[in-house]
Protein backbone atom coordinates (compact mmCIF):
# COMPACT_ATOMS: atom_id res chain seq x y z
CA UNK A 1 0.00 0.00 0.00
CA UNK A 2 0.97 3.62 -0.35
CA UNK A 3 1.35 5.96 2.62
CA UNK A 4 1.36 9.74 2.36
CA UNK A 5 2.43 11.79 5.30
CA UNK A 6 4.55 14.75 6.36
CA UNK A 7 8.01 14.13 7.74
CA UNK A 8 10.01 17.00 9.19
CA UNK A 9 7.82 19.49 7.40
CA UNK A 10 8.01 17.85 3.96
CA UNK A 11 5.31 15.79 2.28
CA UNK A 12 6.50 12.22 1.78
CA UNK A 13 5.14 9.25 -0.07
CA UNK A 14 6.13 5.67 0.67
CA UNK A 15 5.22 2.97 -1.83
CA UNK A 16 4.91 -0.81 -1.56
CA UNK A 17 4.52 -0.59 2.18
CA UNK A 18 3.58 -3.90 3.74
CA UNK A 19 0.38 -3.58 5.78
CA UNK A 20 2.01 -4.85 8.95
CA UNK A 21 5.00 -2.58 8.64
CA UNK A 22 5.86 -0.11 11.38
CA UNK A 23 6.33 3.61 10.93
CA UNK A 24 9.89 3.07 12.15
CA UNK A 25 10.64 0.69 9.28
CA UNK A 26 9.20 3.13 6.74
CA UNK A 27 11.27 5.99 8.11
CA UNK A 28 14.52 4.03 8.20
CA UNK A 29 14.29 1.70 5.23
CA UNK A 30 12.05 3.53 2.78
CA UNK A 31 12.69 7.21 3.47
CA UNK A 32 16.38 6.98 4.32
CA UNK A 33 15.98 8.47 7.78
CA UNK A 34 18.04 6.18 10.01
CA UNK A 35 18.14 8.59 12.95
CA UNK A 36 15.30 6.84 14.75
CA UNK A 37 16.86 3.63 16.04
CA UNK A 38 15.50 0.13 15.89
CA UNK A 39 16.28 -1.71 19.10
CA UNK A 40 13.57 -3.54 21.02
CA UNK A 41 10.63 -3.36 18.58
CA UNK A 42 8.22 -3.57 21.51
CA UNK A 43 8.05 -0.07 22.95
CA UNK A 44 10.35 -0.85 25.85
CA UNK A 45 13.41 1.21 24.97
CA UNK A 46 12.29 4.48 23.38
CA UNK A 47 15.12 4.49 20.81
CA UNK A 48 12.61 4.95 18.01
CA UNK A 49 10.78 7.89 19.62
CA UNK A 50 9.34 10.39 17.12
CA UNK A 51 6.66 13.08 17.33
CA UNK A 52 3.34 12.04 15.80
CA UNK A 53 1.18 15.14 15.42
CA UNK A 54 3.38 16.65 18.10
CA UNK A 55 3.09 13.78 20.56
CA UNK A 56 6.08 11.57 21.43
CA UNK A 57 5.42 7.96 20.47
CA UNK A 58 7.39 4.80 19.80
CA UNK A 59 7.45 4.63 16.00
CA UNK A 60 7.93 0.85 16.18
CA UNK A 61 4.39 0.58 17.57
CA UNK A 62 2.70 2.79 15.00
CA UNK A 63 1.49 0.86 11.97
CA UNK A 64 2.66 2.62 8.83
CA UNK A 65 -0.92 2.98 7.63
CA UNK A 66 -1.82 4.80 10.83
CA UNK A 67 0.61 7.58 9.86
CA UNK A 68 -1.40 8.37 6.73
CA UNK A 69 -2.00 12.11 6.51
CA UNK A 70 -0.21 12.82 9.76
CA UNK A 71 2.74 14.94 10.76
CA UNK A 72 5.97 13.30 11.91
CA UNK A 73 9.08 14.89 13.38
CA UNK A 74 12.17 12.70 13.69
CA UNK A 75 15.54 13.48 15.22
CA UNK A 76 16.66 14.59 11.76
CA UNK A 77 14.10 17.38 11.89
CA UNK A 78 14.72 18.36 15.49
CA UNK A 79 16.93 21.36 14.72
CA UNK A 80 14.35 22.84 12.37
CA UNK A 81 11.57 22.08 14.80
CA UNK A 82 13.42 23.80 17.66
CA UNK A 83 14.23 26.77 15.48
CA UNK A 84 10.63 27.24 14.45
CA UNK A 85 9.60 27.05 18.06
CA UNK A 86 12.25 29.49 19.22
CA UNK A 87 10.95 32.26 17.04
CA UNK A 88 9.07 32.61 13.85
CA UNK A 89 11.71 35.11 12.83
CA UNK A 90 14.14 32.30 12.09
CA UNK A 91 11.95 31.02 9.29
CA UNK A 92 12.00 34.37 7.55
CA UNK A 93 15.58 33.73 6.57
CA UNK A 94 14.61 30.57 4.77
CA UNK A 95 17.07 28.64 6.88
CA UNK A 96 14.44 26.27 8.15
CA UNK A 97 12.69 25.82 4.84
CA UNK A 98 13.15 23.03 2.35
CA UNK A 99 16.52 24.45 1.30
CA UNK A 100 17.99 23.38 4.61
CA UNK A 101 20.83 20.90 4.33
CA UNK A 102 19.06 18.36 6.50
CA UNK A 103 16.00 18.27 4.30
CA UNK A 104 16.98 18.22 0.67
CA UNK A 105 18.67 16.10 -1.99
CA UNK A 106 16.70 13.45 -3.74
CA UNK A 107 18.62 10.28 -4.47
CA UNK A 108 19.40 9.09 -7.98
CA UNK A 109 16.69 6.46 -7.71
CA UNK A 110 14.17 9.17 -7.06
CA UNK A 111 14.00 8.28 -3.43
CA UNK A 112 14.69 11.12 -1.09
CA UNK A 113 17.80 10.80 0.96
CA UNK A 114 18.05 12.76 4.06
CA UNK A 115 20.48 13.89 6.71
CA UNK A 116 23.39 14.98 4.53
CA UNK A 117 25.95 14.53 7.23
CA UNK A 118 24.33 11.85 9.28
CA UNK A 119 27.65 10.07 9.56
CA UNK A 120 29.69 12.98 10.78
CA UNK A 121 27.19 15.54 11.96
CA UNK A 122 29.39 18.22 10.45
CA UNK A 123 27.76 21.08 8.71
CA UNK A 124 24.44 20.31 10.31
CA UNK A 125 22.85 22.83 12.58
CA UNK A 126 21.87 21.38 15.93
CA UNK A 127 18.88 21.87 18.17
CA UNK A 128 19.73 23.32 21.60
CA UNK A 129 19.02 19.94 23.20
CA UNK A 130 21.49 18.28 20.81
CA UNK A 131 24.19 20.83 21.62
CA UNK A 132 23.51 20.37 25.32
CA UNK A 133 23.95 16.58 25.00
CA UNK A 134 27.33 17.14 23.36
CA UNK A 135 28.44 19.77 25.85
CA UNK A 136 27.41 17.68 28.84
CA UNK A 137 29.04 14.51 27.51
CA UNK A 138 25.68 12.76 27.48
CA UNK A 139 26.43 10.68 24.39
CA UNK A 140 28.23 7.40 24.87
CA UNK A 141 27.50 4.70 22.29
CA UNK A 142 24.79 6.98 20.95
CA UNK A 143 22.14 4.40 20.21
CA UNK A 144 19.61 5.73 22.70
CA UNK A 145 20.45 9.35 21.96
CA UNK A 146 17.98 10.14 19.14
CA UNK A 147 15.03 8.91 21.18
CA UNK A 148 16.19 10.77 24.26
CA UNK A 149 16.64 13.95 22.24
CA UNK A 150 13.12 13.81 20.83
CA UNK A 151 11.61 13.02 24.24
CA UNK A 152 13.67 15.65 26.09
CA UNK A 153 12.96 18.32 23.48
CA UNK A 154 9.24 17.70 23.74
CA UNK A 155 9.36 17.94 27.52
CA UNK A 156 11.22 21.29 27.36
CA UNK A 157 8.58 22.54 24.94
CA UNK A 158 5.81 21.69 27.43
CA UNK A 159 7.71 22.39 30.61
CA UNK A 160 10.51 24.95 30.23
CA UNK A 161 11.45 24.74 33.89
CA UNK A 162 11.46 21.03 34.77
CA UNK A 163 12.36 19.58 38.14
CA UNK A 164 14.64 16.55 38.24
CA UNK A 165 11.57 14.42 38.85
CA UNK A 166 9.91 15.89 35.76
CA UNK A 167 12.98 15.06 33.66
CA UNK A 168 13.17 11.52 35.01
CA UNK A 169 9.51 10.94 34.30
CA UNK A 170 9.69 12.40 30.79
CA UNK A 171 12.66 10.18 29.97
CA UNK A 172 11.38 7.10 31.78
CA UNK A 173 10.54 5.41 28.50
CA UNK A 174 14.06 5.77 27.11
CA UNK A 175 16.69 3.23 28.08
CA UNK A 176 20.44 3.90 27.98
CA UNK A 177 22.40 0.69 28.40
CA UNK A 178 25.71 2.54 28.73
CA UNK A 179 24.03 3.70 31.96
CA UNK A 180 24.93 7.31 31.30
CA UNK A 181 21.83 8.72 32.90
CA UNK A 182 23.59 11.27 35.11
CA UNK A 183 25.14 13.01 32.12
CA UNK A 184 21.81 12.86 30.34
CA UNK A 185 20.17 14.57 33.31
CA UNK A 186 22.96 17.17 33.20
CA UNK A 187 22.33 17.74 29.51
CA UNK A 188 18.60 18.32 29.95
CA UNK A 189 19.20 20.66 32.89
CA UNK A 190 21.73 22.53 30.74
CA UNK A 191 19.31 22.85 27.83
CA UNK A 192 16.59 24.09 30.19
CA UNK A 193 18.92 26.66 31.72
CA UNK A 194 20.06 27.90 28.30
CA UNK A 195 16.45 28.06 27.15
CA UNK A 196 15.65 30.17 30.20
CA UNK A 197 18.54 32.55 29.51
CA UNK A 198 17.48 32.98 25.91
CA UNK A 199 14.04 34.22 26.83
CA UNK B 1 -2.66 -8.73 5.06
CA UNK B 2 -5.18 -6.00 4.41
CA UNK B 3 -5.22 -2.64 6.15
CA UNK B 4 -8.76 -1.38 6.72
CA UNK B 5 -9.06 2.32 7.43
CA UNK B 6 -12.62 3.22 8.37
CA UNK B 7 -13.18 6.97 8.60
CA UNK B 8 -16.17 6.70 10.95
CA UNK B 9 -17.52 4.48 13.69
CA UNK B 10 -20.29 3.20 11.39
CA UNK B 11 -17.70 2.25 8.78
CA UNK B 12 -15.65 0.50 11.46
CA UNK B 13 -18.64 -1.57 12.58
CA UNK B 14 -19.45 -2.46 8.98
CA UNK B 15 -15.86 -3.53 8.38
CA UNK B 16 -15.83 -5.67 11.53
CA UNK B 17 -19.13 -7.28 10.47
CA UNK B 18 -17.75 -8.07 7.05
CA UNK B 19 -14.40 -9.30 8.42
CA UNK B 20 -14.97 -10.71 11.91
CA UNK B 21 -11.36 -11.93 12.07
CA UNK B 22 -10.05 -8.39 11.59
CA UNK B 23 -7.79 -7.33 14.45
CA UNK B 24 -8.61 -3.83 15.71
CA UNK B 25 -5.58 -1.61 16.18
CA UNK B 26 -5.69 1.71 18.00
CA UNK B 27 -2.60 2.59 20.08
CA UNK B 28 -0.83 -0.44 18.65
CA UNK B 29 1.06 -1.06 21.87
CA UNK B 30 -0.02 -4.71 21.96
CA UNK B 31 -0.84 -5.51 18.33
CA UNK B 32 2.33 -4.08 16.80
CA UNK B 33 4.54 -5.99 19.25
CA UNK B 34 2.92 -9.22 18.12
CA UNK B 35 3.36 -8.30 14.46
CA UNK B 36 6.95 -7.09 14.92
CA UNK B 37 7.84 -10.39 16.56
CA UNK B 38 6.01 -12.47 14.01
CA UNK B 39 3.69 -13.87 16.66
CA UNK B 40 0.66 -12.80 14.74
CA UNK B 41 -0.19 -12.32 11.10
CA UNK B 42 -3.80 -11.15 11.01
CA UNK B 43 -5.57 -11.30 7.70
CA UNK B 44 -6.99 -7.82 8.32
CA UNK B 45 -5.85 -4.96 10.48
CA UNK B 46 -8.69 -2.61 11.39
CA UNK B 47 -7.22 0.81 12.12
CA UNK B 48 -9.36 2.81 14.54
CA UNK B 49 -7.13 5.92 14.67
CA UNK B 50 -9.35 7.84 12.29
CA UNK B 51 -12.50 7.29 14.34
CA UNK B 52 -12.54 10.55 16.30
CA UNK B 53 -15.48 9.55 18.53
CA UNK B 54 -13.26 7.02 20.27
CA UNK B 55 -10.99 9.79 21.59
CA UNK B 56 -13.76 11.68 23.39
CA UNK B 57 -15.19 11.36 26.87
CA UNK B 58 -18.29 12.68 28.55
CA UNK B 59 -18.68 13.30 32.25
CA UNK B 60 -22.25 12.50 33.25
CA UNK B 61 -24.18 12.63 36.50
CA UNK B 62 -23.29 9.15 37.66
CA UNK B 63 -20.52 8.01 35.41
CA UNK B 64 -17.92 8.90 32.83
CA UNK B 65 -18.34 7.57 29.33
CA UNK B 66 -14.73 7.09 28.31
CA UNK B 67 -14.06 6.59 24.61
CA UNK B 68 -12.13 3.39 23.92
CA UNK B 69 -9.10 5.19 22.48
CA UNK B 70 -8.72 8.04 24.96
CA UNK B 71 -5.00 7.81 25.75
CA UNK B 72 -3.86 7.17 29.31
CA UNK B 73 -2.14 10.57 29.24
CA UNK B 74 -5.52 12.28 28.78
CA UNK B 75 -7.05 10.27 31.64
CA UNK B 76 -4.22 11.34 33.96
CA UNK B 77 -4.53 14.97 32.93
CA UNK B 78 -8.29 15.37 32.74
CA UNK B 79 -10.13 12.77 34.79
CA UNK B 80 -8.22 12.58 38.07
CA UNK B 81 -11.15 14.00 40.07
CA UNK B 82 -13.84 11.78 38.54
CA UNK B 83 -11.77 8.61 38.15
CA UNK B 84 -8.95 8.80 40.70
CA UNK B 85 -8.27 5.04 40.71
CA UNK B 86 -8.06 4.82 36.95
CA UNK B 87 -5.92 7.96 36.79
CA UNK B 88 -3.45 6.40 39.22
CA UNK B 89 -3.47 3.16 37.25
CA UNK B 90 -2.95 5.08 34.01
CA UNK B 91 0.12 6.73 35.46
CA UNK B 92 1.69 3.32 36.08
CA UNK B 93 1.32 2.28 32.44
CA UNK B 94 4.73 1.84 30.81
CA UNK B 95 6.15 5.21 29.72
CA UNK B 96 5.01 8.59 28.38
CA UNK B 97 5.35 7.32 24.80
CA UNK B 98 3.08 4.35 25.49
CA UNK B 99 0.60 6.39 27.55
CA UNK B 100 0.30 8.80 24.63
CA UNK B 101 -0.96 5.97 22.40
CA UNK B 102 -2.58 3.32 24.54
CA UNK B 103 -6.05 3.49 26.04
CA UNK B 104 -8.51 1.49 28.09
CA UNK B 105 -10.22 0.02 25.01
CA UNK B 106 -7.00 -1.75 24.11
CA UNK B 107 -6.53 -2.99 27.65
CA UNK B 108 -10.05 -4.45 27.53
CA UNK B 109 -9.65 -5.85 24.03
CA UNK B 110 -6.42 -7.62 24.93
CA UNK B 111 -7.88 -8.65 28.31
CA UNK B 112 -4.48 -9.60 29.68
CA UNK B 113 -4.65 -10.36 33.40
CA UNK B 114 -1.75 -7.89 33.71
CA UNK B 115 -3.56 -4.97 32.08
CA UNK B 116 -3.09 -1.98 34.36
CA UNK B 117 -6.58 -0.52 33.98
CA UNK B 118 -8.51 -3.63 35.03
CA UNK B 119 -8.18 -3.47 38.85
CA UNK B 120 -9.21 0.19 38.79
CA UNK B 121 -12.25 -0.55 36.60
CA UNK B 122 -13.30 -3.47 38.83
CA UNK B 123 -12.97 -1.38 41.99
CA UNK B 124 -14.77 1.68 40.63
CA UNK B 125 -17.54 -0.30 38.93
CA UNK B 126 -17.85 -0.11 35.16
CA UNK B 127 -19.66 -1.34 32.08
CA UNK B 128 -18.15 -1.96 28.68
CA UNK B 129 -20.14 -0.51 25.78
CA UNK B 130 -19.80 -3.00 22.96
CA UNK B 131 -21.31 -2.37 19.57
CA UNK B 132 -21.83 -4.17 16.30
CA UNK B 133 -24.04 -3.63 13.28
CA UNK B 134 -26.58 -5.67 15.26
CA UNK B 135 -26.76 -3.12 18.03
CA UNK B 136 -25.25 -1.90 21.29
CA UNK B 137 -24.99 -3.64 24.63
CA UNK B 138 -23.43 -2.89 27.98
CA UNK B 139 -21.34 -5.65 29.52
CA UNK B 140 -20.78 -5.40 33.30
CA UNK B 141 -17.05 -5.34 33.97
CA UNK B 142 -17.37 -8.39 36.26
CA UNK B 143 -18.65 -10.42 33.33
CA UNK B 144 -16.26 -9.05 30.74
CA UNK B 145 -13.12 -11.06 31.46
CA UNK B 146 -13.75 -14.67 30.50
CA UNK B 147 -10.27 -16.21 30.49
CA UNK B 148 -6.59 -15.53 29.92
CA UNK B 149 -6.64 -12.87 27.20
CA UNK B 150 -10.28 -13.65 26.51
CA UNK B 151 -13.28 -11.39 26.84
CA UNK B 152 -17.01 -11.41 26.32
CA UNK B 153 -16.97 -9.63 22.95
CA UNK B 154 -18.63 -11.30 19.98
CA UNK B 155 -16.49 -11.58 16.82
CA UNK B 156 -18.35 -8.73 15.12
CA UNK B 157 -18.27 -6.40 18.11
CA UNK B 158 -15.98 -3.47 18.82
CA UNK B 159 -15.51 -1.59 22.09
CA UNK B 160 -17.00 1.87 21.75
CA UNK B 161 -16.50 3.12 25.29
CA UNK B 162 -16.38 2.16 28.91
CA UNK B 163 -18.82 3.65 31.42
CA UNK B 164 -17.07 4.09 34.74
CA UNK B 165 -18.83 5.16 37.92
CA UNK B 166 -17.65 8.54 39.14
CA UNK B 167 -15.82 8.31 42.45
CA UNK B 168 -17.99 8.98 45.48
CA UNK B 169 -15.11 8.37 47.87
CA UNK B 170 -11.34 7.82 47.97
CA UNK B 171 -9.77 5.35 45.55
CA UNK B 172 -6.28 3.88 45.44
CA UNK B 173 -4.18 1.79 43.13
CA UNK B 174 -1.01 -0.11 43.82
CA UNK B 175 1.28 -2.08 41.52
CA UNK B 176 4.31 -4.24 42.16
CA UNK B 177 7.19 -4.23 39.69
CA UNK B 178 10.95 -4.00 39.53
CA UNK B 179 10.90 -0.28 38.87
CA UNK B 180 8.43 2.54 38.42
CA UNK B 181 8.42 2.81 34.62
CA UNK B 182 8.15 0.22 31.86
CA UNK B 183 6.92 -2.52 34.10
CA UNK B 184 4.40 -5.24 33.44
CA UNK B 185 2.71 -5.73 36.77
CA UNK B 186 3.95 -8.60 38.91
CA UNK B 187 0.61 -7.98 40.53
CA UNK B 188 -1.63 -4.99 41.10
CA UNK B 189 -4.47 -3.97 43.37
CA UNK B 190 -7.22 -1.38 43.14
CA UNK B 191 -9.53 -0.33 45.94
CA UNK B 192 -12.45 2.08 45.99
CA UNK B 193 -14.54 3.25 48.92
CA UNK B 194 -18.16 3.90 48.01
CA UNK B 195 -19.61 5.87 50.94
CA UNK B 196 -22.96 6.37 49.19
CA UNK B 197 -23.66 2.65 49.09
CA UNK B 198 -21.42 1.98 52.10
CA UNK B 199 -19.44 -0.60 50.24
CA UNK B 200 -15.85 -1.26 49.36
CA UNK B 201 -14.86 -2.69 45.98
CA UNK B 202 -11.58 -4.24 44.96
CA UNK B 203 -9.75 -5.32 41.83
CA UNK B 204 -6.77 -7.67 41.55
CA UNK B 205 -4.46 -7.78 38.55
CA UNK B 206 -1.88 -10.36 37.44
CA UNK B 207 -2.73 -12.81 40.18
CA UNK B 208 -5.37 -15.00 38.53
CA UNK B 209 -6.21 -16.07 34.96
CA UNK B 210 -8.34 -12.94 34.67
CA UNK B 211 -8.56 -9.68 36.60
CA UNK B 212 -10.82 -10.45 39.57
CA UNK B 213 -12.52 -8.85 42.53
CA UNK B 214 -11.86 -10.16 46.02
CA UNK B 215 -15.56 -10.59 46.72
CA UNK B 216 -15.29 -12.52 49.97
CA UNK B 217 -12.91 -9.88 51.30
CA UNK B 218 -15.31 -7.13 50.22
CA UNK B 219 -18.23 -8.83 51.97
CA UNK B 220 -16.22 -9.31 55.14
CA UNK B 221 -15.11 -5.67 55.19
CA UNK B 222 -18.54 -4.30 54.30
CA UNK B 223 -20.05 -6.23 57.20
CA UNK B 224 -17.28 -5.17 59.61
CA UNK B 225 -17.60 -1.50 58.67
CA UNK B 226 -21.38 -1.61 58.98
CA UNK B 227 -21.33 -3.42 62.27
CA UNK B 228 -18.91 -0.98 63.87
CA UNK B 229 -20.69 2.06 62.47
CA UNK B 230 -17.43 3.01 60.81
CA UNK B 231 -18.99 4.90 57.90
CA UNK B 232 -20.57 7.28 60.42
CA UNK B 233 -18.05 7.44 63.23
CA UNK B 234 -15.00 7.42 60.94
CA UNK B 235 -12.98 5.41 63.46
CA UNK B 236 -9.64 3.86 62.62
CA UNK B 237 -10.05 0.35 61.23
CA UNK B 238 -8.66 -2.14 63.74
CA UNK B 239 -5.45 -3.86 62.63
CA UNK B 240 -7.15 -7.24 63.05
CA UNK B 241 -9.89 -6.24 60.59
CA UNK B 242 -7.34 -4.91 58.09
CA UNK B 243 -5.34 -8.12 58.41
CA UNK B 244 -8.37 -10.33 57.88
CA UNK B 245 -9.29 -8.24 54.82
CA UNK B 246 -5.73 -8.57 53.49
CA UNK B 247 -5.72 -12.33 54.04
CA UNK B 248 -9.03 -12.71 52.22
CA UNK B 249 -7.73 -10.64 49.30
CA UNK B 250 -4.66 -12.86 49.10
CA UNK B 251 -6.95 -15.88 49.17
CA UNK B 252 -8.91 -14.51 46.22
CA UNK B 253 -5.80 -14.90 44.05
CA UNK B 254 -5.14 -17.88 41.87
CA UNK B 255 -1.66 -16.97 40.64
CA UNK B 256 1.03 -18.80 38.72
CA UNK B 257 4.82 -18.88 38.91
CA UNK B 258 6.35 -17.07 35.96
CA UNK B 259 9.35 -14.96 35.02
CA UNK B 260 7.97 -11.93 36.83
CA UNK B 261 7.30 -13.60 40.17
CA UNK B 262 6.21 -16.69 42.02
CA UNK B 263 2.65 -17.52 42.95
CA UNK B 264 3.38 -17.28 46.66
CA UNK B 265 5.06 -13.90 46.25
CA UNK B 266 2.04 -12.62 44.35
CA UNK B 267 -0.34 -13.82 47.03
CA UNK B 268 1.75 -12.18 49.70
CA UNK B 269 2.10 -8.92 47.77
CA UNK B 270 -1.63 -8.69 47.06
CA UNK B 271 -2.28 -9.00 50.81
CA UNK B 272 0.20 -6.21 51.54
CA UNK B 273 -1.28 -3.96 48.84
CA UNK B 274 -4.81 -4.66 50.09
CA UNK B 275 -3.91 -3.59 53.62
CA UNK B 276 -2.04 -0.49 52.43
CA UNK B 277 -4.67 0.72 49.98
CA UNK B 278 -7.37 0.18 52.60
CA UNK B 279 -5.37 2.26 55.10
CA UNK B 280 -4.67 5.02 52.58
CA UNK B 281 -8.26 5.32 51.41
CA UNK B 282 -9.74 5.03 54.88
CA UNK B 283 -7.41 7.71 56.27
CA UNK B 284 -8.45 9.92 53.38
CA UNK B 285 -12.13 9.21 54.11
CA UNK B 286 -11.71 9.95 57.82
CA UNK B 287 -9.65 13.10 57.26
CA UNK B 288 -12.30 15.55 56.10
CA UNK B 289 -14.92 13.93 58.34
CA UNK B 290 -13.10 14.81 61.52
CA UNK B 291 -12.99 18.48 60.65
CA UNK B 292 -16.33 18.69 58.85
CA UNK B 293 -18.25 16.94 61.66
CA UNK B 294 -20.63 14.48 60.19
CA UNK B 295 -20.84 15.95 56.73
CA UNK B 296 -21.38 13.15 54.27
Amino acid sequence: MRVNFTVNGRPQEADDVWEGESLLYVLRERLGLPGSKNACEQGECGSCTVRLDGVPVCSCLVAAGQAEGRDIVTVEGLADHAKQRAGHSGCGTGSCGPADASASLDGADGRPTRGTDSHTGEGTELAPIQQAFIDAGAVQCGFCTPGLLVAADEMLERNPNPSDADIREALSGNLCRCTGYEKIMDAVRLAAARQGEAV
Amino acid sequence: MDFLRPASWEDALAAKAEHPTAVPIAGGTDVMVEINFDHRRPEYLLDLNRVGDLYEWEVGEESVRLGASVPYTRIMENLRAELPGLALASHTVASPQIRNRGGVGGNLGTASPAGDAHPALLAAGAEVEAESVRGTRRIPIDAFYTGVKRNALAPDELIRAVHIKKADGPQQYSKVGTRNAMVIAVCAFGLALHPQSRTVRTGIGSAAPTPVRAKTAEEFLNAALEEGGFWDNGKIIAPSVAKQFADLCAAACNPIDDVRGTASYRRHAVGVMARRTLTWTWESYRGPRRTAKGAA
